[in-house]
């Protein structure tokens, strides 16, 4: 049992001893420094080095592969991202936990801004259409990419969308993404930006639990202030918790359900719709 | 829970370099601040790589820790979290290692 990330036998030693495992696990650990440079002189050290370290006499050979995980997703959002900017199409992926208001807050959105823009939703959650129903109901095209099992939207699957939504020329497309603070911080869909939704019921914390998330996010909406009165929330605790993981993130106080604060928002995304140059540097 | 997805997409990868060879070892590089939990990929690779060019493959996972330079004083310092700050109190760095999600080399059977 490796004590570091936990692998066990069964995990990895049918082809290899459990012994050796252990010692390069370990090795590697130490040796960051080497790992580090590793990554700026390419794949010929490791090879050398893990070679002679694990198979010394049989006929195996080790490859280079130095492939990014989520090197495909990120292809095809860069896709979609190209496809966003010749159209220039503000694309906009809402993220949060489930309950947070983010349906609410397009609804409201969508009502209120619909006369300004044309405004396209795609909706992402596990099973059902409800969410979809209710944004056509407020006034905007809409699809619901089911995920199944999956917990967060990828890039193929807004391409899919996009291919049903079809959204016109310099309109806003709002993606919401599946409820989950933790993944879909990781899978880049060619949007301009994540906004991340937190509402006064959840904890101040949730920014240091989920760093993830409020780092990769432009834009932290705290929904429901309506309700501040009636929850020991702290909005100072939560802006700080917030600008620790990310100190240039913006953070805008509204209530969809009472429009407090929804000029602040709508002033933003009137302003992201009117550059659309100035963002394409984005981290 | 990602991390299934992320395990089909490493065992998707490597099947498709290893064109049909046997693969008996893949490394790959995790960075401890990536939002990837290396035991979970562990845990779910037998499964996945189940019927593919991967089964039976040892899976060797390298956690990198996380590192930054911080852009107020130039210090390079360790960060175990993402909100862990320069000694010199700024939060303004550059983050060097510890968000890795990368496969670095596989091991392939050679006919002999």
């Amino acid at each position: 049992m490796c004590a570091t990330c936990g692998c066990s036998d069964g995990a990895v030693s049918r082809v290899v001893g459990e012994q050796t495992h252990d010692h390069e696990h370990s090795h590697d650990h130490g040796g960051h420094t080497h790992d580090h440079e590793h990554s700026h002189d390419h794949g010929g050290h490791t090879h050398d080095h893990e070679h002679s370290h694990d198979h010394e006499q049989s006929a195996r050979k080790t490859i280079s592969l130095e492939q990014g995980v989520l090197a495909k997703n990120d292809a095809l959002a860069a896709k979609n991202r190209a496809w966003f900017a010749g159209r220039e199409i503000l694309a906009l992926n809402l993220v949060s936990s489930p309950g947070s208001g983010k349906t609410t807050l397009l609804e409201r959105t969508i009502r209120d801004l619909k006369g300004e823009f044309g405004i396209a939703v795609i909706e992402g959650d596990q099973e059902t259409s409800n969410d979809a129903d209710r944004i056509r109901a407020a006034g905007a095209p809409a699809v619901q990419v089911n995920t199944g099992t999956g917990c967060h939207l990828e890039a193929e699957m807004v391409a899919r969308g996009l291919g049903v939504l079809k959204p016109v020329a310099r309109s806003v497309l709002l993606i919401e993404n599946v409820g989950n603070l933790v993944c879909p911080a990781m899978f880049d869909l060619g949007e301009r930006a994540k906004i991340v939704v937190l509402s006064v019921t959840e904890g101040e914390d949730k920014p240091l639990k989920y760093p993830h998330m409020f780092r990769a996010a432009q834009v932290m909406l705290l929904n429901k202030i309506d309700l501040l009165p009636h929850v020991d929330f702290n909005v100072a605790a939560v802006i700080e918790n917030a600008r620790l993981v990310n100190p240039g993130i913006e953070i805008i106080q509204l209530s969809a359900r009472s429009g407090a604060g929804l000029d602040k928002w709508y002033g933003w995304i009137r302003r992201q719709a009117a550059s659309p140059a100035a963002l394409a540097v984005e981290s | 829970m990602h991390e299934l997805g992320i395990t089909r997409n490493i065992v998707a990868i490597v099947a498709d370099a290893a064109k049909g060879r046997r693969v008996t070892r893949i490394h790959v590089e995790v960075g401890k601040l990536s939002g990837i939990l290396a035991q979970a990929i562990v845990f779910c690779f037998d499964v996945v790589a189940q019927g593919t060019a991967i089964e039976g493959a040892a899976l060797s996972i390298h956690e990198v820790e996380g590192r930054a330079n911080c852009r107020a004083c130039g210090a390079e310092f360790a960060t175990p979290t993402l909100f862990t700050p320069c000694g010199c109190g700024s939060r303004d760095l550059v983050r060097l290692a510890g968000e890795e999600l990368k496969i670095k080399t596989m091991e392939l059977e050679e006919a002999a």
